[in-house]
């Protein structure tokens, strides 16, 4: 059977793929390392080798901690909500009741419309005499300088990317659901487990590999947020909003100080990398038959 | 005993009701809110407290407005074109790809196994600087023309490790005997891959391109680093852009936002069961 393919098939099949993948992701992987050990930051013509330079200027810069605190300061607020609060939904929505079609579609509306439309949208509710100030000075609040406000920015930016993503992970916290046998719940029921109670003995430790799995993966995309950012408050003020993905776009194309952004985008990718190893191999195992 | 068991249930479905209703206005608020604002006239102060939903001088003037002059259908068609490209390329890589790797034996299969799977560990915005010195090298910037700058868009996106482990995994729950039944009736190999296989993963073929047509046309980022015409621009770039054109204009900001939305929300519609069934779970997230 396998000798009808002839020896090159296989290969030639291969081939347009992998030279994408080598154009696009391997050389441009291998470059980001090589051009981290480079000093661009008199010239960008004339770049002088310049060994570790770069990451021990990174590591001296207060606004490189400045960063990644605000990076892992993201993954702190934003990971843990959007592992519990989609799940919750799902629990909800994955009943026998009216209008869960519509529920579904309202909830994931924010998924499918641009982040640039949805960061833009926020902006407005954010604005120092929108809305969201006349709430707030309706409850007896002073009112926030939701993104002008140092205190405020990172948080009001985690704010959309967290609304971004609930839907997505309701959809797939209720295929998990779909999983868990009905007579569990039954026997909660004729027990008279409440509504905590029940989910907490039944529904958690069935779908624990989901709860992972959006852990990691909203972990990862928290990790990579760049267009909220962009959109709304381009890391002011004072830094006080800026992430690693943004400050790297900062430094690579606006500073052009390319060997810099390429040592802080290094670290990025370790991050990210140790992520998407447990990820693939606790989580995603079967996707990939490993 | 049973009227304390049935207030208990009705209970239990007011409150799930009030909970999903309460969520689904906050998902779908903030659009509202831009609506309304794109609706308001200049008669009407947008700031006003308190702020009113429904517009008290309505007008379309907003939209006609920005659409006067916003090349909005511009926008749409270079989203459309990049896209278009994009899931085309993705389709017939994937499956081109995933065929081999589910079905043939050869040398390096591991070693090209295990090369796709390690392009999921990188991700996009770790790599872009190369990736943009890469495609001006290859002169795929809109300087050279709108086809390289077009081009220069799709490439970088023109496969991906989803895709092709989507195919794979297609191309493996195809029974054998179809592809040795096709050989004995004379197929040759690429007979055989297109009369044939790619007829059977047409599901996994539409997810993969539903999910790559969402992902790419709300890609900000790379369109944001290369384009540097105005008439290049795709949908995002151009709302983003906006925000600058008119300043402090709010009703135009937000008339011009929504119209930006109408494509995808329609598509969305359509297509919906695709996206909330929950079969394609852990599918591709931008």
């Amino acid at each position: 059977m396998f000798k009808y393919y002839g020896k090159y098939i296989p290969y030639l099949f291969l081939l347009p793929a992998a030279v994408i993948l080598l154009v696009f992701f391997f050389i441009p992987f291998f470059q980001t390392v090589y051009l981290s050990f480079f000093d661009y930051s008199s010239s960008i013509y004339a770049p002088s080798l310049s060994g570790l330079d770069n990451y021990i200027k990174l590591f001296h810069s207060p606004i490189f901690y400045k960063v990644m605190w605000n990076t892992f300061l993201y993954l702190f607020i934003a990971v843990p909500i959007l592992a519990v609060v989609p799940l919750f939904i799902a629990i909800l929505i994955n009943q026998k009741i009216r209008g869960v079609t519509l529920y579904k579609i309202l909830i994931y509306l924010p998924v499918i419309v641009s982040i640039v439309v949805a960061a833009i949208a926020f902006k407005w509710l954010y604005a120092d005499q929108g809305i969201l100030n006349f709430i707030v000075t309706k409850l007896g609040f002073a009112p926030v300088g939701w993104l002008t406000d140092p205190n405020w920015a990172l948080l009001s930016v985690i704010i959309v990317t967290i609304w971004k993503g609930i839907g997505y992970y309701m959809i797939i916290y209720l295929a998990a659901l779909m999983s868990v046998p009905k007579e569990l719940y039954e026997a909660c029921d004729i027990d008279g487990a409440g509504f905590l109670r029940k989910h907490l003995t039944v529904t958690v430790p069935h779908i624990m590999p989901t709860i992972a799995l959006v852990t990691t993966i909203s972990a990862i995309s928290a990790m990579k947020v760049f267009a909220e950012i962009y959109v709304m408050t381009k890391g002011g003020p004072l830094n006080s909003s800026k992430t690693i993905v943004y400050y790297i776009y900062e430094r690579a194309f606006e500073n052009l100080d390319l060997g810099y952004a390429s040592a802080m985008a290094v670290v990025l990718l370790v991050i990210v990398m140790i992520f998407s190893l447990i990820n693939i191999f606790c989580f995603e195992r079967k996707k990939y038959n490993l | 005993m049973i009227r304390r068991f049935f207030s208990k249930i009705k209970f239990d479905k007011l409150v799930t009701h009030s909970v999903l209703i309460f969520v689904s206005l906050l998902s779908v608020f903030p659009f509202i809110w831009l609506i309304s604002t794109s609706l308001k006239g200049g008669g009407e102060n947008i700031f006003a407290y308190p702020p009113t939903i429904i517009p008290k001088d309505f007008t379309w003037a907003n939209y006609t407005g920005v659409w006067s002059k916003v090349d909005f259908i511009g926008y749409f068609v270079n989203s459309m074109i990049v896209a278009g490209g994009t899931v085309f390329l993705n389709l017939i890589l994937s499956a081109m790809a995933g065929y081999p790797l589910a079905r043939m034996q050869f040398r390096g299969k591991n070693l090209a196994f295990f090369s796709i799977l390690a392009t999921i560990m990188i991700p996009f915005q770790a790599i872009m600087l190369p990736v943009y010195l890469i495609t001006l090298k290859l002169h795929l910037v809109d300087n050279y023309g709108s086809i390289a700058g077009f081009v220069g868009l799709i490439m970088p996106f023109a496969v991906s490790a989803f895709g092709i482990f989507l195919m794979r995994q297609a191309f493996l729950g195809i029974p054998k005997e179809m592809e040795e039944a096709a050989i004995v009736d004379g197929c040759n190999v690429w007979q055989l891959f297109v009369k044939v296989l790619l007829p059977m993963v047409k599901p996994s073929l539409a997810v993969l391109a539903i999910f790559t047509f969402i992902g790419s046309w709300g890609e900000f980022l790379w369109p944001s680093i290369v384009l540097t015409k105005e008439s290049m621009y795709t949908l995002p770039v151009g709302v983003n852009n906006l925000q600058g054109m008119f300043s402090s204009n709010w009703r135009f900001i937000a008339a011009g936002s929504i119209l930006s939305t109408i494509p995808i929300l329609i598509f969305f519609l359509a297509m919906q069961k695709y996206f909330i069934s929950g079969e394609n779970d852990g599918a591709v997230k931008g």
